[in-house]
């Protein structure tokens, strides 16, 4: 109503406020708010009230005592002697250790789930499309269950092993794998690697340029193999190579509870987190790989026949041109399959994987303190969503200024 | 749009209204209005509380509810459980979604000064063990360096296993799952040398293993778990009620007050049982329940050994003894405070 005539009727001065408009708009807006208010409030100050009947004055004081419980893997420093606030650091650690290594497995198997449903091999495409039906359309739950003790049930006990090349072996330990130790010239290689790779990014857009005059890209990628593998592993060598492993050490003989992997030798990845990789990564790379194909049945078909008739190969297409136009159809809803996994890995207490919730959850029951603990869960995994939205985002923009 | 306005108005008025309201009334006047106490139990503990496929509940932790539901109803089947696990149980009691909790929970001193609650007694004396494949060939928990133990989050099982690892200077690694089901699980799957809680839970829980012949309980008992029934602070009245409770089924047995005789004892002479069936004095009134309360637990649910007897004692298959849970009396530690 206010389109073509922008100050509003006049007012009429008998009639009273009630009947203007923009004076009740305003008036339920400030009602709004201050219900809102008052009832936020009103829980606040009645869970104070409640908490100080229970004897727990709200404070995170109580993160400083001792935890006195072992966690089965930390990152960091931790023992029984440590304090509460030290143990939901290493639940945090590990939530974002399954988080990460969760988007980055179920993306690939994601995409190539996604791609194979449109394969032309009616098998292939077949599998790829049971694969999704079956990991999409039964509990996630059930599924972590399922993985961990078939990884349980499938692997020989403590005092046996399987070996893969004498470097990487499996028991119901876990998977045991030398592990890198580092000397104290160990950085100087980390700043070569990093050295490299900026080097290379320069190297990179060099070519790009050069392109546009050569009419094909310039052979680089020599010289991005020297500069990102073949300096540090220079560098390596002329410092004295400052890395070396620590290898599994298996002792076959002795008492029962001495035989098996030797405790602090190699490194353990043990088996919760095995079996919780597992089932984030299945699970998620179901719904990832229909986002794919979505994505991909987006780009509209003559895409494709525009550059088969430019004569570029199946997979030339598939790579150059349809992939980089379904990404832009793909990212968004991938960011939420992100936030899941990271949200779902909070399952893992089922399995006695120490993630975030798990600790906490001990946390909680030894000290009673529900509501700082369930504050902690929301502010961490809000910032993790929060964050993981960002990046997603930044990489969103970048996609959708290729478009044309 | 605005007509709604009034609507979530008033309905917002009210759900603030009843917020502040909530979990201040008193326990017992709550239970005698809805008509049944409701009660957190264990899901599945051999002998202290199951469930069978009816969805009847037994056992001692359950049998406690019903002697409560008996001393306010006259009717051991006026109680709801509430299955809850280890780590969820302090929770519910807090927020008042249960009345009382009974679930095999160790009396420690923070739990009972700082978590808001208050334990009502001891229906069971017991301690932390360790159940081990007999093929591992440990003969005492000493032996258990470098074992790997598996154990449930949220007790204080976890604390003791550290602390006694620790002190005794032997390396260990712990898998502590968040349900029972899944520490059995990984147990019987090789996961760990070691499955460690409450002795009692132990004798239950290798009841449920394929060849629970195959398995020992350790001679070692690390800790002191005195297991009872909990309630929330702040609330005397209540606390009073499940606390004689407990009071009345250890007094029953040692005045020789069964199931069987109750009836017979409402005549009797000794003033001590004059006063427990409630023919002499005002017991019952004092914690706002009729006067034959005490006869009523009997008559209903039976006496502290007759509880202890039907669901864990030597005639069942978990077949413990008495021990440290017979009366006083006898060489054990429960004592009945005297109702005068
Ligand atoms: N008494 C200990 C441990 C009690 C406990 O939770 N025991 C376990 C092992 S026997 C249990 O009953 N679990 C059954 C379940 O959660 O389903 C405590 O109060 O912390």
């Amino acid at each position: 109503m206010a389109s073509t005539d922008v100050s509003g009727p006049p007012v009429d001065r008998t009639s009273s406020l009630i009947n203007n408009p923009r004076f009740r708009g305003l008036f339920y807006q400030v009602a709004l708010i201050l219900v809102v208010g008052w009832i936020g409030y009103d829980i606040y100050s009645n869970a104070l009230d409640n908490l100080r009947r229970l004897n727990l004055v709200p404070g995170d004081g109580f993160l400083d005592r001792t935890a006195g419980f072992g966690i089965i893997q930390s990152l960091i420093d931790y023992s029984e002697a440590s304090s509460y606030r030290r143990a939901l650091f290493v639940g945090l650690i590990n939530t974002l250790l399954v988080a990460v290594l969760g988007i980055v497995f179920a993306t690939l198997l994601g995409f190539l789930i996604g791609i194979a449903r449109l394969s032309r091999n009616w098998l292939i495409a077949k599998i790829a499309a049971a694969y999704v039906e079956i990991f999409r359309n039964t509990p996630l739950l059930l599924q972590i269950f399922f993985w961990y003790f078939a990884v349980l049930r499938s692997v020989p006990d403590m005092r046996s092993k399987w070996s893969l090349f004498g470097i990487a072996h499996l028991n119901i330990g876990g998977v045991y794998l030398p592990r890198p130790v580092f000397g104290p010239d160990a950085g100087l290689i980390g700043i070569a690697l990093l050295g490299g790779v900026a080097v290379s990014i320069i190297v990179s857009s060099w070519a790009a340029s050069r392109r546009e005059e050569l009419g094909r890209p310039p052979r680089v990628w020599p010289v991005h193999l020297a500069l990102i593998v073949g300096l540090p592993v220079l560098v390596f060598f002329l410092v004295g190579r400052p890395i070396s492993f620590s290898m599994p050490v298996f002792n076959e003989t002795g008492p029962l509870l001495r035989r098996g992997f030797e405790r602090g030798s190699g490194l353990v990845v043990i088996p919760e987190l095995v079996g919780l990789l597992l089932a984030l990564t299945i699970y998620t790379a179901a719904y990832i790989a229909e986002i794919v194909r979505a994505g991909i049945r987006a780009v509209s078909h003559g895409q494709t026949e525009a550059a088969s008739s430019l004569g570029l190969r199946p997979g030339q297409t598939l790579r150059l041109v349809v992939v980089p136009q379904a990404m832009r159809v793909i990212i968004p809803p991938l960011t939420n399959q992100f936030l899941n996994l990271t949200k779902n890995s909070s399952l893992a207490v089922a399995i006695a994987y120490p993630d975030l919730v798990s600790v906490g959850g001990t946390v909680l029951n030894q000290t009673g303190r529900a509501v700082e603990i369930v504050g902690v869960w929301m502010a961490v995994y809000l910032g993790l969503s929060v964050l993981t939205s960002i990046i997603m985002n930044a990489f969103n923009r970048r996609v959708a200024l290729v478009e044309r | 749009m605005r007509i709604n306005f009034t609507a979530v108005f008033g309905a917002a008025i009210g759900v603030a209204l009843g917020l502040a309201g909530a979990a201040s009334a008193a326990t017992l006047d709550d239970v005698k209005a809805k008509g049944f106490v409701q009660c957190g139990a264990n899901p599945s503990l051999i002998g202290f509380a199951t469930a069978d496929e009816k969805g009847e509940w037994s056992g001692l932790d359950i049998d406690f509810c019903r002697a409560l539901a008996a001393a306010i109803f006259n009717d051991p089947t006026k109680v709801k459980f509430t299955p809850l696990n280890a780590k969820e149980r302090f929770t519910a009691l807090q927020s008042g979604e249960i009345d009382v909790l009974s679930r095999n929970t160790t009396w420690t001193m923070s739990r009972d000064t700082s978590l808001g609650l208050k334990f009502a007694g001891v229906m069971y004396y017991d301690g932390q063990g360790f159940l081990v494949r007999k093929a591992l060939g440990v003969s005492s928990a000493l032996e258990l360096s470098n074992a790997r133990v598996c154990t449930q989050t949220g007790t204080t099982t976890e604390l003791n296993l550290a602390d006694y690892f620790r002190s005794n200077n032997m390396p260990y690694e712990v898998v502590a799952y968040e349900k029972n089901e899944e520490v059995l699980q990984a147990y019987e799957a090789g996961r760990c040398d070691v499955y460690t809680t409450d002795a009692s839970g132990l004798y239950a829980e290798r009841l449920k293993l394929a060849a629970p012949d195959d398995h020992m309980i350790l001679p070692e008992i690390i800790s002191k778990e005195p297991l009872g029934p909990v309630v929330r602070q702040g609330d005397d009245q209540w606390f009073n009620v499940v606390k004689w409770t407990y009071y009345a089924l250890v007094n029953a047995e040692e005045l020789g007050i069964t199931q069987a005789n109750v009836e017979q004892m409402k005549t009797s002479e000794n003033p001590e049982i004059k006063r427990f069936v409630g023919a002499e004095g005002e017991f019952g009134s004092a914690i706002g329940l009729s006067n034959d309360w005490a006869a009523n637990i009997v008559a209903k649910v039976g006496n502290y050994g007759e509880i202890f007897d039907r669901n864990v004692g030597p005639s069942t298959p978990l077949g413990i003894a008495r021990g440290l849970n017979n009366l006083w009396t006898k060489g054990g530690l429960q004592y009945g405070m005297p109702i005068r």
